[in-house]
């Protein structure tokens, strides 16, 4: 089974970091055991940065949570060795097992809110992880703590030792969890997603420190993560996990370049680039006959382009602005002398789409994109500003009848709040058939959702199940079956696909443009992925701060920036192409 | 090698079970089946009485004073046998518990519906709309709950007594004391509804039927109000226990059902009188069963909460 068989050995007489040697990992359910992880073997050597990547699922986690001895019951390992520096530590227990885990063994999580205690200072929190690991003195221990600080490059270190967690920003929390992470200087540290929650521009300085912290201090490191391009930027070498099993371990490049495993060469295959779009994406699946090959895109028809200049475009974006007043109450404000807070959430927004393309609104999180994703929508009122659909001002009486609510809807971000947990599928998918007056006999609204959910590859006996039952990429594809069955001529997509992972990703987007072909769908794309943007799109707007910095043809914009903004975000973009 | 792991994969995702968990665990738990069992046993017993009755302990011509007194499991002066003893008035305490029962459950079961038919559309109400409604409405539940449920039951049931013309006073005792618990129970349902709603409606599903034009009506009743179930129903069976007690604490304060008429609660009432003189089984008997009912009933509900949830079938 093993057919990872690891020659890299730098040092041939040297004992690695780390050295898993077929280790198993099982769940005793009622139904009998169930193997989350199966004969997974690989070492890490000092200084190396091993990348394990894999969809959710895979048992990338479980593996990390199995060397730091966190797996809890009714999970066990079942056989195989962990092995630090040629010590096992897979059987150890209780205090021993704590000490390991804390002092040898450094650990840095996904959301550093969570993980940092919103009672105590910085300061505290360092200081006391290092007199729990190191026989120092408080006053060494505030010396160290304040090291650690400058290391990860916090500025004002000094100050920032007696302030609270809620006081740093999301990148700054994860660089005092990097820094809480090296406080017993530890010989291995794993990062376990450790830049998920964060914007793709903090992403990539916290990349660049966590790989610099690592080389400095000779520590090895196993970096989880489901992103390959933070892979590409930090790991040296690659593990490519799939339901449990290690595919393939190998160089970084060769891995990204030359997969040798089917499911990895489609699995690289199947993420969007920023760099070029293709017509249909591949979608991964283990022992799936064939390599599935991506289409190579076609550009449409020029004819089209000229046409569409005299055309009215479908949807016509005009200074749109959203204020939100942060302010405190009029009495609060007037006692305080405080000036009114204004948050501009969309400022002077103007854009347009033209019939049967896709326009995609990027930007990072806080950039407004939502807000006027809602406003077009119409679930937010606009404060100023219009928004003309077909010609007709979304906003104004004239457009909320029943007849121009038919036309557009809506696919949000995460299918597990957008569906209603205690409607089934049919339920679902008729309610805006019934509601918007589409059909008018049960038999009719049956039919219906029957096509939608076949046009979504969906099984017929579905409609009697409930969301849970399906997995995230089939309750999107509910979704989006919900959202077609009333027949619109213009989706708002949310976010569609950044809860997924990358082959569901692949699938949903190829979907998208199926039906895009099919009936000539227009849709506003709204992410704060470049790689899907450039991807879906035919023109793109990008935004910052409530402001729209830069609009037009996508491949214009992508390939050759012009604003400050836009291109700060393409080159914090990780990449798979990009290594050190 | 793809071939095998296509074939022996076992999924995290896998563990959904066809069988539902929840059968299981009402399987596997011994607790939760003995509590249905009582809980089946006493609702059973409530419906039955007349007939499981020995004799009609509401019905003064059916007492025989000659037989108060009579210890648990002996016969009487008469013909009378009585397996739980008699009381002061020589009634059965094996059919006063019976009939006890009836008052306990029909009170309890009709202050829960009263404070679920005011809580829970207030409670969705403030919640969706937000705004001075709201802050109103929670600043009354503030103020009520600052009170304990008794002293405002008491209060409620001292003016509605005295509103009433005195020959109806003991007739209608059995509304008043419903009133009384509902309307000190309401506040609970309100905030839980209230807070549940104000999580709900954040989420998608409220804005994608807000998109197609849903009324405020529809997405209320239709789309929030079946989420808010399991909450509801939590709190509807333990405050039905709350209400059997608050009821039986009335009642043993000697505010609530008249003697003639007793509850549970006022048979513990009768029965304390005498637990020192060493007629201990007017007082244990009821107690008992006062007790088997509330801790079944919430058992019960804590393990219907779970199985009502779709999320773990």
């Amino acid at each position: 089974m093993n057919m990872t068989t690891d020659t890299h050995n730098p040092v041939p007489d040297a004992v690695p970091v780390l050295r898993v040697r077929n280790l198993s990992v099982t769940f005793d359910t009622y139904k009998g055991p169930v193997h989350v992880l199966h004969d997974v073997s690989f070492d890490i050597w000092p200084g190396e940065i091993l990348g394990v990547v894999g969809e959710s699922g895979a048992g990338k986690s479980m593996t990390g949570s199995a060397v730091t001895g966190l797996i809890e019951a009714p999970g066990r390992i079942s056989s195989g060795t962990v092995e630090l520096r040629g010590l096992r530590i897979d059987n150890l227990q209780g205090e021993d097992l704590r000490r390991i885990r804390g002092k040898r063994i450094g650990t840095i999580f996904q959301d550093p809110l969570t993980s940092l205690n919103p009672v105590y200072t910085v300061g505290d929190h360092l200081v006391e992880t290092i007199r729990t690991h190191l026989p120092v003195s408080e006053k060494e221990a505030q010396a160290r703590a304040l090291a650690l600080l400058e290391e990860v490059e916090i500025p004002h270190a000094k100050e920032r030792m007696a302030q609270y967690p809620h006081q740093f920003s999301g990148g700054m929390r994860q660089r005092v969890a990097i820094a809480l992470a090296l406080c017993a200087e530890p010989e291995l540290i794993i990062a376990d997603e450790p830049t998920t929650a964060l914007d793709v521009s903090v992403q990539a300085q916290i990349i660049a420190l966590l790989r610099k912290v690592c080389k400095e201090r000779g520590a090895a490191a196993m970096l989880i993560t489901h992103d390959m391009g933070v892979i590409a930027e930090t790991a040296d070498r690659v593990m490519v996990m799939y339901h449990g099993r290690v595919l393939e371990t190998g160089a970084v490049r060769q891995v990204l370049d030359a997969p040798r495993d089917p499911y990895t060469q489609v699995l690289m295959a199947a993420i969007p680039s920023v760099h070029q779009r293709v017509e249909r994406l591949p979608v991964p699946e283990v022992g799936g006959g064939p390599v599935a090959k991506a289409v190579p895109w076609t550009p449409k028809e020029v004819a089209a382009d000229a046409s569409t200049a005299n055309v009215r475009p479908l949807v016509e974006v005009k200074d749109l602005c959203k204020d939100y007043d942060l302010s405190a109450g009029w009495l609060a404000r007037l006692l305080a002398r405080e000036e009114k807070k204004i948050l501009k959430a969309a400022d002077h927004v103007s854009f347009n789409i033209r019939k049967g393309t896709t326009f995609g609104l990027v930007g990072e999180s806080g950039s407004g994109k939502s807000t006027v994703a809602r406003m077009v929508a119409g679930l937010t009122p606009p404060t100023s500003g219009t928004i003309l659909f077909d010609g007709v001002d979304k906003w104004s009486p004239a457009a909320q009848t029943v007849a121009m609510r038919r036309r557009f809807q809506m696919i949000f971000q995460d299918p597990y709040a957008s569906l209603n947990p205690r409607w089934t599928v049919e339920q679902l998918i008729a309610e805006p058939l019934v509601v918007l007056g589409i059909t008018q006999t049960k038999e009719e609204t049956a039919a219906r959702v029957q096509e939608a959910l076949r046009r979504v590859r969906m099984k017929p006996d579905d409609v009697t199940k409930y969301p849970h039952q399906f997995s995230g990429g089939q309750r999107q594809r509910i979704a989006v079956a919900r959202a077609l069955a009333s027949q619109p001529e213009f989706i708002i997509c949310d976010e569609p696909t950044s809860a997924l992972d990358v082959s569901v990703q692949a699938q949903v987007l190829n979907l998208m443009r199926d039906l895009q072909d099919e009936f000539g769908l227009t849709y506003l794309l709204i992410s704060h992925n470049l790689a899907v943007i450039r991807h879906m799109c035919d023109d793109i707007g990008v935004m910052q701060r409530g402001k729209l910095v830069e609009v037009g043809d996508a491949q214009v914009v992508l390939d050759d920036p012009q604003h400050a903004y836009t291109k700060d975000l393409m080159a914090a973009i990780p990449d798979i192409a990009h290594v050190h | 090698m793809t071939e095998s792991v296509k074939q022996d994969v076992a999924l995290p995702t896998g563990w959904k079970a066809s069988d539902s968990p929840v059968k299981r665990a009402f399987a596997k738990s011994r607790l939760v089946q003995v509590a249905a069992a009582v809980l089946a046993l006493l609702v059973l017993a409530t419906i039955c009485a007349p007939l499981l009755a020995l004799h009609n302990p509401f019905d003064p011509g059916s007492l025989d004073l000659m037989d108060a007194f009579t210890p648990p499991w002996s016969q009487g002066m008469g013909e009378m046998f009585y397996p739980l003893g008699a009381d002061d008035q020589g009634r059965d305490v094996y059919s006063a518990i019976l009939y006890g029962l009836r008052m306990s459950v029909f009170v309890g079961v009709a202050a829960v519906a009263l404070s679920l038919i005011i809580g829970v559309p207030l409670g969705l109400i403030a919640g969706y709309a937000g705004g001075w409604f709201d802050t109103l409405l929670m600043r009354i539940a503030d103020v009520q709950l600052t009170f304990p449920v008794i002293l405002v039951a008491l209060l409620i049931f001292g003016i509605a007594r005295g509103l009433l013309p005195e020959g109806y006073r003991d007739d209608m005792a059995v509304f008043v004391i419903i009133v009384a618990i509902g309307l000190s129970d309401w506040v609970q349902y309100a905030r839980t509804v209230r807070g549940a709603v104000m999580v709900e409606k954040q989420k998608d599903y409220v804005l994608a039927a807000q998109l197609i034009g849903r009324s405020q009506t529809a997405i209320l009743t239709k789309h929030i109000l079946p989420n808010m179930l399991a909450p509801i129903l939590v709190i509807a069976t333990i405050s039905f226990a709350h209400a059997i007690v608050a009821e039986s604490t009335l009642s043993y304060l000697g505010v609530g059902l008249p003697p003639t008429a007793p509850s549970l609660g006022t048979l513990i009432r009768i029965g304390q009188s005498f637990l020192f003189s060493g007629e201990w089984w007017i007082l244990l008997f009821p107690s008992l069963v006062l007790l088997a009912l509330a801790l079944s009933v919430n058992l019960v509900g804590d393990w219907l909460r779970d199985a009502l949830n779709p999320k773990l079938q």
